[in-house]
């Protein structure tokens, strides 16, 4: 009977493995949000509360989805 | 002159996070029986996934720090919470956590196991703990603050201060953020239906920033941290959703216009899926991002403590990065703080005017920001 002697080590490689590739999409897609939210403040001063308002939004959004993926990781590890 | 009273503030502030947070580091001499040596239970000296946990999950005390003592004994400084349980055979039982002394003394039959939680002594008893735990504790403190402040600043408004004058004192600070809430929240997604929801998103609001600002003074409890608090809250959140959703939202989801017929069957799925998904999204965001918090600062210190490990050159060497991150760390999280209590309400407020808007011409846009 063969045991998978490294399952233990490698539930935890792959949970961290798997947080930080969440927190590089999280990066990546609040970036975006960022510079798309200073650009149209450049166009438009006047508007930049507006905007700033639906920039923290649509990044707690992204970061939500970033934060399922870390707690996934490390349900990983835990479990 | 400022400089000199920022470099005073920081260095109030560091003096107070190094005397809170620091741990006493045990060395031990390694085991010279060779025949009958045993396997240790536990690692000596510093560790880190213990102390993570202890931090983060609920406990019977408040815990501050502990210090060795003359005999070589570890004392902690702690402050005992009520423990009240009831199990079928032995009744209601209530008495103070310092009566377990830390783990190391049965009480009635019961005892503390080593994750801090109370088990009974015997197996396969069912012990209901009603226990007044940090976790509670704390939302008591919490919901203590906010009433006194929103009554007493209510009350001032009622005798006529800062009505038609300047406001005075406390309704300066509740007028600025209920004024927030009401304005950039309730009445761009609500409409005519705000002051309907008003109490609501303004208890959500200042619950939540209460107690995500009192949980990052060390030794208190993770209350928004902890998958429970916020599963309540976005069960509430879920209700309260349900309970304004109208027959338009549903055939909207049941019914999505303008959609081709063979995409139809997969997108009311996932239109009746996500009616689950968002609250559940609410939930996990509040405690991800508050714990992420709390494990990220409580690691960076323990950084400390591991270097010390291998060497107490490199402890002492790590010891003001570690401490400049974890200032640095503190910052965002008091800003997280605030945001996350924020980007809750919003999102409820959200949901909710999501629920009930109601009818409006084919190919009329909605009005909101952001479709979610």
């Amino acid at each position: 009977m063969t045991v998978f002697l490294a399952a233990g080590a490698l539930a935890n490689a792959g949970g961290a493995v798997g947080a930080g590739l969440a927190a590089m999409g999280a990066g990546i897609g609040i970036g975006q949000i960022g510079k798309g939210a200073v650009e149209a403040i450049a166009r438009q001063p006047e508007a930049s509360n507006d905007i700033r308002a639906n920039m923290i939004l649509a990044a707690a959004l992204v970061e939500g989805a970033a934060l399922f993926a870390i707690i996934i990781g490390f349900l990983a590890m835990v479990l | 002159m400022v400089y000199k009273s920022i470099k005073t503030i920081l260095a109030l502030v560091f003096s107070t996070i190094l005397l809170a947070l620091s741990y006493n580091v045990i060395a031990q001499e390694g085991d010279t029986k060779t025949a009958e040596s045993h396997v240790e239970e536990k690692k000596e000296g510093f560790n880190a996934k213990e102390v993570i946990f202890g931090h983060i999950m609920d406990a019977h005390e408040f815990h501050f720090f502990e210090y060795e003592g003359s005999d070589g004994q570890k004392h902690p400084i702690t402050i005992p919470l009520p423990v009240v349980l009831y199990s079928q055979q032995k009744g209601l039982s209530f008495f103070m956590s310092s009566a377990f002394e830390h783990g190391h003394k049965e009480v009635n039959g019961y005892k503390l196991n080593e994750d801090g939680k109370v088990i009974p002594v015997q197996e396969g008893i069912k012990v209901y703990d009603f226990s007044l735990t940090r976790n509670v504790v704390q939302m008591i403190l919490a919901l203590a603050i906010l009433v006194w402040l929103m009554i007493s600043v209510a009350k001032s408004y009622t005798k006529g201060l800062g009505v038609t004058s300047a406001p005075k004192g406390k309704q300066n600070l509740v007028e600025v953020m209920v004024a927030f809430v009401r304005d950039e929240v309730a009445k761009p997604n609500l409409a005519h239906k705000a002051n309907k929801y008003l109490p609501y998103l303004l208890t959500v609001f200042f619950f939540i920033l209460i107690n995500n600002i009192i949980g990052l003074i060390p030794g208190t409890a993770n209350v928004t941290g902890n998958i429970a608090f916020t599963i309540v809250l976005g069960v509430i959140s879920f209700v309260v959703i349900m309970f304004s959703s109208n027959s338009h939202y549903w055939g909207h989801i049941f019914n999505p216009p303008g959609v081709p017929g063979f995409v139809k069957p997969i997108l009311v799925l996932v239109e009746f899926l996500s009616v689950f998904i968002k609250p559940f999204a609410l939930i996990i965001r509040l405690f991800a991002n508050m714990v992420a918090g709390h494990i990220i600062i409580i690691c960076l210190i323990s950084l400390i403590f591991i270097f010390a490990q291998i060497n107490p050159a490199i402890g002492w060497g790590a010891s003001p990065v570690s401490i400049a991150f974890t200032i640095f760390i503190y910052f965002i999280e008091l800003l997280v703080a605030f945001l996350q209590a924020f980007i809750f309400t919003v999102l409820t407020a959200v949901f909710i005017g999501q629920a009930f808007e109601g009818e409006h011409a084919p190919g009329e846009p909605h009005d909101d920001a952001v479709i979610v």
